[in-house]
């Protein structure tokens, strides 16, 4: 009887939670069907077989160099991350093993730089950028996404590192390691898995920036965030091809969110729910 | 324990980072607040000059502030309703015993890793488009008239996308928050008899107010300062039916080029992001002591 009842209740909470989840999954779920329409079916009313052409794709690349735009997004995610951890890294192992009494205040205060509006800065950066010849350069924007990314970094770090026992520390120091023995030989291989899920979590955050990679660029570092807005202009319907840019854009994207939804929690609640 | 020369190098570690946070919170920061008390627009450079508090004052006076900061507290008030609520909803039924629990998860995540600009024009041109839109489709369907959302109904629209952004975020904030509970106190309190509602009040709740905490506190960080979404679709219109404040300071400094006055502005958003920071911090360093 109690069986039943469970297998029941696990119907129902099945059915439930499907029918809600592609209602949510939906928006999505439609752009990657119309990316396999034609323009003309892309606007002939609600249909969910597309005639499965791949035209749209062809299209986008042949008429606005698409792959550039996706290269810049690669670059500029993956450039960001790098240097963020270069800088970030130090930083953490610092404050995890070496804590001083100003610790905790100054990770707070990084924080607080996070919360800064950017628009509020628009102008100066913008001055800033015009004047250094850094308006649409890839570095520059890579600076950009590695500063406003960085206070995320040096805490998602500072949680994973904390956890690594300075016991062993202590052991290898005991056993004469150098500091530099002790970074390299016990810590790196306790915290890269710290740091490839920081990593992860960095790029999609940088992926999808979309205030500064918008404003700060015009064609030569434009990244997709840019590229997709500029079809914000109605300039007739190009459905299907919009479906098409925005799906080769959110893909790579989706795919690392799926397998990062433990990381993202720790990341972007600063560790407090894990 | 620490030698003095392992702390000076610690010190040395963190000083890359913490001169770089502090220079890129500083500098732009200290120009937007000389420029707030500046005369100045690069298309006519003749009267530029110290003004004062005039920008504050032309801001202030200006009709669409109002309006602004009353679309910015709107969005971040409904938002925040939506996602909390609905997150929490979301996350007791996922919890349940189902087929499939990974996908479900993975379906509702999702849209949190959509660009924002991808999810707003996604939302405008196919689903609520007044014509070809899905929601539409379904209004003729039902024989009914296609509602216009961006142009009748902009604000709920602009919710509507946004919300759909960071519902996943809430869903799996509080979903891992609610697979912390330990089993045994939850069949425990089954076993002395509470029903789902009384175990919900007095057993989960509690147990994740943690994370409903932050999760608050960080999407009230990231809504106070949407932008993209609105770009895309409304472009802050009709009027300033759309305009949040972040919008309004981009349309004084880069299209009109009332520096001084976007400036202002700019402050204006510091003084409001500061008043949330200020709860934000004490929460999360609250965390921090445990």
């Amino acid at each position: 009887m109690a069986r039943s009842v469970t297998t029941r209740h696990k119907t129902i909470a099945t059915v439930a939670a499907w029918i809600v989840a592609l209602l949510i999954f939906f928006p999505i779920l439609y752009t990657i069907i119309t990316s396999f329409k034609s323009e003309q079916e892309a606007i002939q009313g609600f249909s969910i077989i597309p005639s499965g052409t791949f035209e749209s794709y062809s299209e986008v690349q042949a008429q606005s160099g698409y792959f550039k735009f996706f290269f810049n997004s690669v670059l500029l995610s993956v450039g960001s991350t790098i240097l963020a951890l270069l800088v970030a890294i130090p930083a953490a192992w610092s404050m995890a093993f070496s804590p001083t009494k100003r610790t905790k205040d100054i990770l707070m205060w990084m924080l607080s730089t996070k919360m800064m509006p950017a628009v509020a800065v628009l102008f100066p950066i913008y001055l800033i950028f015009r004047d250094t010849g850094l308006l649409d350069s890839r570095i520059g924007l890579m600076i950009m996404l590695m500063l406003i990314n960085l206070p995320i970094v040096v805490w998602m770090l500072y949680t994973y590192f904390r956890e690594i026992p300075g016991e062993i520390l202590e052991a290898a120091r005991m056993d004469g390691a150098s500091l530099w023995n002790e970074i390299v030989y016990v810590l790196t291989p306790m915290a890269v898995p710290g740091i490839a899920s920081t990593m992860l979590l960095n790029i999609i955050l940088a992926w999808n920036e979309a205030f500064w990679t918008i404003r700060l660029t015009t064609t030569e570092a434009a990244p997709l965030t840019a590229f997709i807005s500029s079809f914000s202009s109605p300039q007739g319907l190009f459905w299907a091809k919009l479906s098409a840019a925005s799906t080769l854009a959110i893909a790579p994207i989706l795919i690392m969110g799926w397998f990062s939804q433990k990381q993202l929690v720790r990341g972007l609640t600063f560790g407090a729910v894990k | 324990m620490a030698t003095q020369q392992t702390r000076s190098l610690a010190r040395f570690m963190m000083a890359p980072s913490v001169v770089l946070l502090f220079v890129w919170m500083i500098v732009p920061l200290v120009i937007t607040i000389w420029f707030s008390f500046q005369q100045y627009n690069p298309l006519n450079p003749i009267r530029d000059g110290f003004v004062g508090f005039s920008n504050y004052a032309l801001f202030y006076s200006n009709p669409a502030f109002l309006q602004s900061i009353l679309n910015t507290l709107t969005l971040v008030v409904s938002v925040l309703l939506i996602t909390v609520i609905g997150g929490i909803l979301l996350a007791l039924l996922i919890d349940q015993p189902m087929w499939g629990q990974g996908i479900v998860r993975i379906l509702v995540i999702s849209p949190f890793f959509v660009m924002p600009p991808v999810a707003a024009l996604v939302w405008k041109n196919m689903i609520m488009h007044p014509q070809y839109g899905v929601f539409a489709d379904i209004a003729r369907f039902f024989g009914a008239q296609p509602i216009d959302w961006f142009g009748q109904h902009p604000m709920l629209a602009i919710i509507i996308i946004v919300a759909w952004q960071w519902l996943p975020f809430a869903t799996l904030i509080l979903l891992t928050a609610l697979q912390s509970l330990d089993g045994e106190q939850k069949e425990a309190a089954e076993m002395d008899g509470a029903g789902f509602i009384s175990r919900f009040i007095y057993l989960t709740l509690p147990h994740m107010s943690r994370a409903i905490t932050v999760v608050i506190l960080i999407q009230t960080i990231f809504l106070l300062s949407v932008y993209a979404e609105i770009l895309v679709t409304t472009n802050g219109g009709p009027g300033y039916a759309s305009t949040n404040l972040p919008f309004l300071v981009y349309q004084k400094a880069l299209l009109e080029f009332k520096i001084g006055q976007a400036s202002a502005g700019g402050v204006i958003a510091v003084i409001l992001a500061n008043i949330v920071a200020f709860f934000a911090m004490r929460a999360v360093g609250k965390n921090l002591d445990k």
